[in-house]
């Protein structure tokens, strides 16, 4: 009978619901988070034309660098701005 | 293994494998009928011995031998209110009647006979015992494998495993495996991404229990892990991008020499098991502790076979200062520094004979790495073998000399490398094209020399998004 010492953080990853998803973009503001990936911006730019276009309110956010998590406080500023984020992963 | 509370009066240690304690059977008696205090006996090997007292009280744990700290049997000692207040060894008539005031003992014996080892002595012993007492303070879950289930398969199963076969992490390995540091198992010594989660020493003793680490490699071990894991290295974004890279970890000072390290011939391949290991165990605790698991967290396009493991020595008897004394330690100094690399390739200049030309072929080599014409984006280590270095030595260049040529061979004209010139889309937008850059940042140049004596060839290793956009090379010092 062998006994071996767990390698692993021994920790099982939690599981958190979706937040609702709202049935239409009219009068919510939408974040567009550009991770700073080449041409992301290109991507959303044409987004927040669209967006625009149908009188939505659009706020810009981006990371330092795509390599990294976003700061915290980013992510506060986003979830306490932003009815619903729009992240852009280009190349 | 807490300590035996032990009787107040005489109390004897005796083995039935020491002539001398055959010997003292009748006078453990005669003491325990004419002493005025109580007499009680341990035997270490055998409960029934010695007869003439029918037996002892049985030490075969050693657990009262351990905690007397007994180095030879018979020991008689004095006890008081549960403390040892004097003890005599082995057999001598006088030293027994003025101990155990009594008086004329054993008659037929001789007057003296020295002692036999006690068990605590046995090496082999003494090594079960400490690692018995190191296991009980262990903290990570015990998983019982079932008598059918195969050990090996069972930590596939579980997916501990890079896809090679682990070491089984028993108990006694890994106790074993603490041996080789000064550290308390239960420190924390960093959070490892991506689910930064507290990393005790432990942890990491049992990855590298299972990557196959020798004990004296544990120090490299998690000076490595240490500097994975600070925000400069970035390790979660390293683990997460699409890019080959990996951490590679280039090993210096005397700690390459005591532990067996290989900087020579084959140096970044196999065959070593400390440059295999320590490599390996990085990236298990990364896996196991951290959770980055390719296809998870771990998103490469392709991926590379340094993923295993990058782990080498750098050749430090050498013409140039070693990597580590360049980034400001001592040469006594045991360090490790990490870079996020990805495969080697080679470098081959087989002519040239001066430091002149030698260094246009390393900048044209290195001008293409991950793009020749992308500038700053990519870091890069070259590692230069010895006929290369020679080159340099015989015509009295220095390692700064070489850096300052290479480094002005390695500005790039912006027309040269906009995007469309050369009939490449790639490359630095419109704008830059009017400006000179250079290939790489301050810092973004690694060298480091290996290698066997033969081979004008050297190796090339790109690196990852470079600096504070990506990552930053990290030197730690390897504490003990």
């Amino acid at each position: 009978m062998t006994t071996l010492l767990d390698p692993t953080s021994e920790r099982t990853p939690g599981t958190r619901e979706r937040a609702p998803r709202p049935d239409s973009l009219a009068g919510t503001t939408v974040g567009l988070l550009d991770i700073t990936k080449a041409r992301g911006n290109v991507y959303l730019d044409r987004i927040a034309e669209l967006l625009a276009a149908r009188g939505i309110t659009v706020l810009r956010f981006a990371k330092p660098t795509f390599t990294k998590p976003a700061p915290i406080d980013l992510r506060h500023e986003i979830s306490t701005k932003c009815d619903v984020v729009i992240e852009a992963l280009a190349d | 293994m807490t300590t035996p509370l032990l009787p107040d009066g005489l109390v004897a240690v005796v083995k039935r494998d020491c002539p001398t304690c055959v010997l003292v059977g009748p006078v453990l008696a005669e003491v325990r009928d004419r002493a005025a205090e109580p007499l009680t006996v341990f035997s270490q090997d055998d409960p029934t011995f010695p007869e003439e007292t029918g037996g002892a009280h049985d030490d075969r744990p050693l657990d009262v031998s351990f905690a007397l700290e007994l180095e030879t049997v018979p020991t008689l000692l004095r006890v008081r209110d549960g403390q040892e207040t004097a003890r005599i060894v082995g057999w001598s008539r006088d030293q027994w009647e003025t101990f155990t005031g009594v008086a004329g003992l054993a008659a037929g014996l001789p007057d003296y006979r020295p002692g036999c080892g006690s068990l605590t002595q046995d090496p082999a012993i003494a090594a079960a015992r400490a690692t018995r007492e190191g296991e009980q303070q262990l903290q990570a879950r015990r998983l019982t494998l079932g008598d059918q289930e195969d050990d090996a398969e069972a930590m596939y199963e579980r997916g501990w495993s890079d896809g090679l076969p682990l070491v089984p992490p028993t108990p006694e390995r890994v106790v074993r495996m603490l041996a080789g540091t000064t550290r308390d198992p239960q420190e924390i010594v960093t959070l490892v991404p991506p689910d930064l989660v507290e990393c005790t020493v432990e942890k990491i003793a049992i990855n590298a229990v299972m990557a196959g680490c020798r004990p004296e490699y544990l120090p490299v071990v998690l000076a490595a892990v240490e500097a994975a894991c600070t925000d400069e290295f970035n390790m979660h974004g390293l683990l997460a991008t699409t890019w080959f890279s990996g951490p590679v970890l280039v090993v210096n000072g005397p700690i390459t020499r005591a532990i067996g390290m290989n900087s020579g011939i084959n140096a970044l391949g196999p065959g070593n098991r400390a440059n295999a290991t320590i490599g390996r165990a990085l990236q298990l605790v990364v896996r196991n502790v951290g959770g980055g698991k390719p296809g998870e967290v771990d998103r490469a396009t392709l991926g590379q076979p340094g993923k295993y493991t990058f782990c080498f020595a750098e050749h430090e008897d050498a013409y140039w200062e070693p990597m580590h004394v360049e980034r400001g330690f001592a040469a006594e100094q045991n360090t490790v520094t990490l870079f996020a690399g990805e495969g080697i390739r080679g470098v081959v200049d087989q002519i040239s004979r001066t430091p002149e030309s030698l260094t246009r072929t390393f900048a044209e080599c290195l001008r293409s790495t991950a793009h020749p014409k992308l500038p700053l984006a990519f870091d890069a280590m070259l590692v230069i073998s010895p006929e290369h270095l020679r080159v340099y030595a015989d015509a009295g260049w220095s390692k700064a000399r070489f850096r300052e040529e290479v480094g002005a061979l390695l500005q790039l004209d912006g027309a040269d490398i906009v995007r469309g010139a050369r009939g490449i889309e790639e490359g630095v937008p419109e704008a830059f094209r009017e400006l000179t850059l250079p290939k790489f940042r301050p810092g973004g140049f690694l060298i480091a020399h290996a290698g066997g004596g033969a081979g004008l060839f050297s190796g090339i290793m790109g690196g990852w998004a470079s600096g504070t956009v990506g990552s930053e090379s990290v030197t730690r010092e390897v504490r003990t």
